[in-house]
């Protein structure tokens, strides 16, 4: 080969960045062509032989102590070949498991069941229909008892007790327990500092709000295909999975297997926004069963299961308060929240943080002050609690901020634009330190807002509100909504966060081949987000591989490095910034491989784009080519031979990406039923990767977004039954309801990470709630309505219509 | 035991028997028997349309319909859209729109999307909206399936087609 290459044959850089596909590129998406083909992976695609099919024998009540269970009918149908019950797993000590919030799980019901639906038997049998037939065989005796679903009614002495298994524990996994149905408080901020300032403050405004229990209802639910090798000892599980590391150091806790011996396959997996991160019962129960019969199991979760029994989201009972002067400045903030867990504490957040980073409740804003406290409580309601499209709570954090601020701007009769002018935090108060601990990193919140309002034309539109408000006969009212959230993704820093004990990193391990492709293995997994294209735009802009020539692969454990999974937008944080660093290294070995071909010094060679260069003169080059296939024939003397690199990257910080939404609503006074009109979201991911990608995101987000305020309730009676534990009574908007939204961007890097990407896909569905929220008040706000509770569907915005008397013609 | 029953049908254009149960539904047959995974399993109330198959020339939720009610028909799954290697408009409208993230409902929606087409070569977006109402997506947002039918549209009339995500952006911000 060529020592030199003739500087008229490099094609110009627009071209070789083309070829590149790297950052900043729509590059199309190297998942499509299998999905688009109906070739995709997912784990009920999975087949294996001797497959059998495992379902669920579940509790019609929400409370109530099991007397018996006889299986002896179903295990008689032809067909069945075991039932499970929690007596069948104690030998195993297999009957209840951890929860990624130190609590415990009963894998199935022991003694009593706490919750609608909770899993009391497991039945295997030759196929699906045989083990339908079956499991309604399975007799089960229950004798009911008083059931407890109101959180705020959780602490009073006569109320049932939900845990009987630690009824009389007063210590739980988050320090003292008070009650029998208390979980932990957990406060932060400085509450003398704060109720001074309160004390003396001119002006306070208090709201209390629910932010509803809702489901984040991935199209497809979750299941998994276990096996076990009984020769070898080996264990694989194909499972729907968030996090498939952490499951293996889960099953590895639970089976006593050494993590060496199993092996958890995510493959392509159909959605997850949270739902698929914790570990469930029939993953277990399915383990057990491959591993006592022999054969491979198969469990998957039918759509009411999903909604009923897998991870809820939110269901926060909060009390906001501001302290501010009469300019509308912001001067301390006071929150408490009643946290309803469930029957288990089973949400995942960081083992640190019982209530996960909902400490960003002081948002976009200068608040010297702020005191914050949670209490978690048992109900008998399904477990969960997780963070739904949100790093740990940020949803509720965001909410509640962005709705106190509206709250004190109406006291005050300030425009709701220029009273977040008045307190943002300005773009030199980076990095910034806030009263709850935090440290943003970057930000530029004002011309944010200030585009979105030039937008959409902000006075006009407030002069076309006035205009309507002023005319007695209008029928539509009209409601502006503004929120201006700050976002804080990234899990994070593993002396702030850790699950069971593991810290989150995340990792990437590359190989660059002989011919100069490429693999990258990462210890996250992709549920849509795209990565296996974004992941390969950043090595080509880092290493100059074109992205065509690298195959990315995630979610088997037997090949990717240990990473703690895809949830919380942490996937470009945190392994983004792993292959970033990765990649870096990859470049830094070859350009000393290539100042060895090309016979300078390493400091005298400089990466460009895709090949190295002799400093000054630009014919004298190496391309990334050329040196792969060196850096397995002639590399420099006591190097190593071959060209990878590993990175495993710890954050030293969160990134705190930050956006303007704005949101207008058209109410018909006479029915509720609202239009809304137009939805603008700017967001500020720092560095754009994908464009295309990101675009993609956050319109699901923001249409995640609209469901959870416009629609979805996961709505329970006084005896805990479920009401609507189906599609056809939980809202999923169709393109029917769905608005058209108008997307926007500003660029502020994050100046900690290695390529200034901050994470974007949660954004919209944090920012887009409570901006929904907002126009829904606003188009009442002229008639003293400081707040409506979720979800604004026709009939209850028809009910605050009707409290005003404006349904009356 | 429930005797069972042997269904012949066209699948994909290739002679199919099946024996099942009479209470066996089509997407369980479709999937574990004819080993055709691309329709999916979202809902247990014939709500998500990621089961959806053409039967006889008519979309159906194949969860919604038994096996046996398909004797003699005609069915079309997404494994019949690419032909001879070459994709379908829907398949490359889909992909050069980015109307899909997981691609758990696409198979769903591309082949609700083609009968859409087939009755309608021009619709507008409300009429896309309507027509896909049936098909639920999670991660999408549904603008860029729209985008994505309105592409194919063009293209099978025969019009020129153009991504609105060409691979350098031209915008600054
Ligand atoms: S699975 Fe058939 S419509 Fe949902
Ligand atoms: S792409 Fe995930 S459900 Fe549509």
């Amino acid at each position: 080969m060529d020592a030199t290459i003739d500087s008229k044959a490099v094609p110009s850089n627009e071209e070789r960045l083309a070829k590149l596909e790297g950052m900043g590129c729509s590059r199309k998406r190297y998942e499509d062509p299998r999905f688009i083909q109906g070739k995709g992976n997912y784990v009920d695609d999975i087949k294996m032989p001797n497959m059998l099919v495992g379902v669920m024998v579940r509790s019609p009540y929400a409370h109530a102590r099991i007397k018996s269970i006889d299986t002896s009918k179903a295990l008689a149908h032809p067909g069945v070949y075991a039932v499970l019950t929690a007596d069948d797993l104690k030998p195993l000590k297999l009957h209840w498991m951890p929860t990624l919030a130190g609590d415990v799980q009963a894998v199935l019901a022991d003694g009593k069941v706490v919750f609608q639906n909770q899993e009391v038997a497991f039945v295997v049998a030759e196929d699906r229909y045989i083990a339908a037939d079956a499991a309604e065989l399975v007799e089960v005796e229950y004798e009911p008892l008083a059931v407890l679903v109101d959180p705020l009614k959780a602490m009073a002495p006569d109320a049932p007790t939900v845990r009987d298994d630690i009824k009389d524990k007063d210590v739980g996994a988050h320090g003292a327990r008070k009650h029998p149905n208390h979980i932990f408080t957990w406060d932060i901020g400085d509450k003398d500092k704060t109720d001074r300032a309160f004390d003396n403050a001119e002006v306070t405004v208090k709201q209390d709000m629910i932010y509803q229990r809702v489901h984040p209802c991935p199209l497809e639910t979750c299941g998994c295909v276990a096996s076990f090798d009984k020769i070898r000892g080996d264990l694989l599980v194909y499972i729907t999975s968030q996090a498939p590391h952490v499951v293996r150091t889960v099953v590895g806790m639970l089976s006593s297997i050494p993590e060496s011996k199993i092996r958890i396959i995510s493959p392509d997996i159909g959605g997850g926004f949270g739902n698929k991160v914790g570990i469930y019962p029939g993953y277990v129960c399915a383990i057990v069963a491959a591993i006592v019969l022999g054969r491979p199991v198969k469990w998957i979760e039918s759509r009411t299961e999903n909604l009923t029994t897998t991870a809820f989201a939110r269901d926060y009972h909060m009390t906001g308060e501001l302290a501010a002067d009469k300019d509308g400045k912001i001067k301390a903030l006071r929150v408490h929240v009643t946290a309803d867990h469930g029957a288990f504490d089973a949400c995942a957040d960081p083992s640190k943080w019982p209530a996960g980073m909902f400490h960003v409740v002081t948002g976009s804003y200068d608040i010297p002050n702020a005191f914050v406290s949670v209490d978690g409580i048992y109900t008998n309601k399904c477990p969960g609690g997780v963070s739904y499209r949100c790093s740990f709570r940020v949803t509720e954090a965001v909410y509640l901020i962005e709705r106190m601020v509206d709250v004190l701007a109406q006291k005050l009769g300030i425009d709701k634009a220029e009273i977040r002018f008045r307190n943002f935090l300005r773009k030199d108060q980076f990095p910034y330190q806030t009263a709850l601990g935090l440290e943003y990193d970057s930000g530029d919140y004002e011309p944010a807002l200030r585009k979105g309002l030039a937008a959409l034309d902000y006075p006009a539109l407030r002069a076309e509100q006035a205009a309507r408000r002023a005319d007695p006969d209008a029928a539509t009212l009209m409601g502006i909504g503004i929120c201006t959230f700050t976002e804080i993704v990234g899990a994070g820093p593993s002396k702030m966060c850790d699950i069971l004990g593991i810290g989150m990193f995340d990792s990437c391990e590359i190989r660059v081949h002989p011919d100069g492709s490429a693999i990258a293995r990462m210890g996250t997994i992709s549920q849509g987000q795209g990565h296996q294209t974004t992941y390969a735009q950043i090595i080509a802009s880092v290493a100059g591989i074109p992205a065509s020539l690298i195959t990315v692969e995630e979610g088997d454990t037997a090949t990717a490095p240990y990473g703690l999974g895809t949830y919380g937008s942490r996937s470009t944080p945190v392994a983004g910034a792993a292959i970033a660093r990765a990649s870096h290294k990859i470049r830094e070995k070859a350009r000393k491989i290539a100042a060895h071909l090309l016979e300078v010094s390493p400091d005298d060679v400089e990466f460009d784009l895709d090949r190295f260069v002799v400093k000054g003169a630009p014919d004298q080059a190496k391309s990334i080519k050329e040196v792969a296939w060196a850096a397995y024939n002639n590399v420099p003397e006591g190097m190593e031979m071959g060209l990878e690199a590993v990175d495993y990257y710890d954050p030293p910080n969160f990134t705190f990406p930050f956006g303007t939404y704005i949101c207008v609503v058209d109410v018909d006074r006479y029915s509720g039923e609202t239009k809304i009109r137009r939805f603008y979201a700017l967001d500020d991911c720092g560095t754009r990767i994908n464009p295309m990608i990101i675009e993609g995101q956050i319109h699901g987000g923001l249409t995640e977004g609209f469901a959870v305020a416009m629609g979805q309730q996961l709505t329970y009676d006084d005896a805990g039954n479920v009401l609507g534990g189906t599609l056809m009574d939980y809202f999923l908007p169709t393109s029917m309801e769905t608005p058209h939204w108008e997307t926007d961007f500003t660029v502020t890097p994050s100046p900690h990470h290695p390529i200034g990407a901050k994470g974007v896909a949660e954004s919209p569905h944090v920012g887009s709630i409570p901006c929904f929220t907002a126009a829904m008040v606003d188009a009442f706000a002229h008639l003293g309505v400081t707040h409506m509770n979720m979800p604004h569907n026709s009939f209850r915005v028809w009910q605050q219509s009707h409290a005003l008397n404006l349904d009356q013609r | 035991m429930i005797k069972k029953m042997m269904v012949t049908f066209k699948l994909n254009g290739k002679s199919t028997d099946v024996v099942v149960e009479p209470r066996e539904l089509l997407i369980h047959t479709l999937r574990e028997k004819c080993l055709h995974t691309g329709p999916h399993i979202g809902c247990d109330s014939s709500h998500c349309g990621a089961c959806t198959v053409d039967v006889d020339g008519m979309s159906v939720k194949s969860c919604t319909m038994l096996t046996v009610q398909a004797d003699g028909s005609e069915l079309l799954t997404i494994e019949g859209f690419a032909q001879g290697g070459e994709l379908h408009a829907l398949q490359e409208g889909f992909m050069q729109e980015h109307g899909l993230q997981c691609g758990f409902c696409t198979p769903g929606m591309i082949t609700r999307a083609y009968r859409l087409l087939k009755e309608n070569p021009d619709p507008t977006e409300a009429e896309i909206r309507y027509w896909m109402a049936g098909n639920l997506c999670r991660c999408t947002g549904y603008q860029n399936i729209v985008k994505a039918v309105q592409y194919a549209a063009r293209k099978l009339r025969g019009e020129p087609v153009q991504t609105s995500y060409p691979l350098m952006e031209t915008t600054t911000h």
